[in-house]
């Protein structure tokens, strides 16, 4: 947001591009989540090009970002995020879009040494090359730690007005903000994606080791950001809504995905993703059945509908929660 | 006669984009590329259930320059009517 903001203040015509992962840590997350419906419900991205007052476009790279997740060039960082590939990828297709549109170079709001292992010295100019994007790559805020680039070079953007920040503080940042007159400035610290969350990251893995391959579609790893997910058996996880907005979330998923409710008691939509037999069904119906408001109660009539047939209703004890590990959850 | 035969072209005009059970920005991403086939002028009605699209479409459409024509809800349905403006987006 800074960095597009120093280039206007420069009179560069600049427009807002947004990447569409999957991973995105966005709106809906809150929209899902009942307890979080107070907050606004906007998207940064929006907000951001709003506040600038620059046109905003976004890609949807779901398919060809697998490769990045699946297989980074230049590994994970804390978790499974893949940073640095990451960074050049989306450079790469910024780069991409900008040139049959006649724009002249990419912006970024990178600063050195702000990350660890993607945001360092020694990563900036791998970013700039495995990009393709070279020297039409612009950081504004810590470009006076960085050799000109074209732009600075053609004197497209006055080099001496540009930034020299570095490091992890994000003091310089607030204060420019400030400067600018953004209230309500905030970059994440964790970054921008559920990759770097470690409970994610654990799902994902999860999720690759039961199938036995590493890969993904969007429904699977869009499932991973809500709900209880447990493993009671190798062959089979569920996922059980929390509260209602989760619950109205997972009933967008029934047709894909075996699923069970609580017919006797208000309970929890429940989703199966693996492949049950009758008694893995029957577990399963217990554990929703303990998540369920008939938890004490001796029997709870479940309806379990498997994927593509009629619905069919047990009647089960809740399992006890001395009979539910720890490690069933994901 | 002449009222119900423009009222008739006004429906026909008006294109239908189903972003139901999509999570935002998801259904921002198919307005953009279902408006970018369109011409100014023309008319499109987003049917959602996320709540943030409330906000995020007609966001998006005061970013890109075009206009917001009308916002129903029914229980957990959102309808977003707007009008492709004249500049590319
Ligand atoms: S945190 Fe940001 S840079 Fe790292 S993988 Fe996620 S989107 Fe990419």
């Amino acid at each position: 947001m800074l960095a597009a903001r120093v280039m206007l203040d420069q009179g560069v015509h600049v427009e807002g591009l947004n990447f569409f992962t999957g991973f995105c840590v966005e709106g809906h997350t809150h929209a899902i989540r009942r307890k979080d419906q107070a907050k606004p419900k906007r998207n940064n991205a929006l907000w951001v090009a709003e506040t600038l007052g620059i046109k905003l476009h976004f890609i949807d790279v779901v398919e060809p970002y697998k490769q990045i997740v699946l297989n980074p060039r230049h590994g994970y960082g804390a978790h499974l995020n893949p940073c640095l590939d990451c960074k050049s990828f989306m450079v790469g297709r910024a780069y991409e879009w900008m040139e049959p549109r006649g724009f002249d170079f990419v912006v970024t709001g990178e600063v050195i040494g702000q990350r660890p292992k993607s945001q360092r010295r020694d990563t900036m100019p791998v970013v700039a090359r495995e990009s393709g994007a070279g020297d039409r790559l612009l950081r504004p805020l810590c470009a006076r730690h960085l050799p000109p680039t074209l732009p600075e070079r053609e004197g497209w953007v006055d080099r001496e007005a540009l930034y020299d920040f570095h490091g992890r503080s994000r003091k310089p940042q607030m204060a420019l903000a400030r400067h600018f007159g953004i209230e309500d400035y905030a970059q994440p610290a964790g970054g921008c994606c559920f990759l770097t969350n470690a409970h994610y990251s654990a799902k994902l893995e999860d999720l690759w080791r039961s199938r036995g391959a590493r890969d993904y579609e969007l429904d699977d790893i869009m499932l991973l950001k809500v709900g209880r997910h447990l493993r009671p058996r190798p062959n089979f996880k569920l996922v059980v809504a929390r509260e209602e907005g989760e619950n109205r979330f997972l009933r967008g998923y029934r047709y894909r995905f075996t699923h069970l409710r609580t017919l006797s008691h208000e309970g929890p939509l429940a989703m199966l993703d693996g492949a049950p037999d009758e008694g893995d069904l029957e577990l399963a119906a217990r554990l929703v059945a303990r998540f369920s408001q008939g938890r004490d109660a001796e029997r709870v009539q479940v309806e379990i509908t498997v994927r593509g047939r009629e619905p069919r209703v047990l009647t089960v004890p809740p399992l006890p929660p001395s009979e539910i590990p720890a490690q069933w959850y994901i | 006669m002449a009222d119900e035969d423009a009222g008739r072209r006004l429906t026909a005009a008006v294109h239908d984009l189903d972003a139901r059970g999509l999570l935002c920005p998801l259904p921002v991403i198919r307005t953009q590329d279902r408006v970018s086939g369109l011409r100014p002028g023309e008319r499109l009605r987003v049917r959602c259930t996320d709540p943030g699209t409330e906000s995020d479409v007609p966001a998006w459409c005061r970013i890109n320059g075009h206009r917001i024509i009308g916002i129903e809800r029914e229980r957990d349905e959102i309808a977003i009517t707007l009008e492709v403006g004249g500049g590319s987006s």
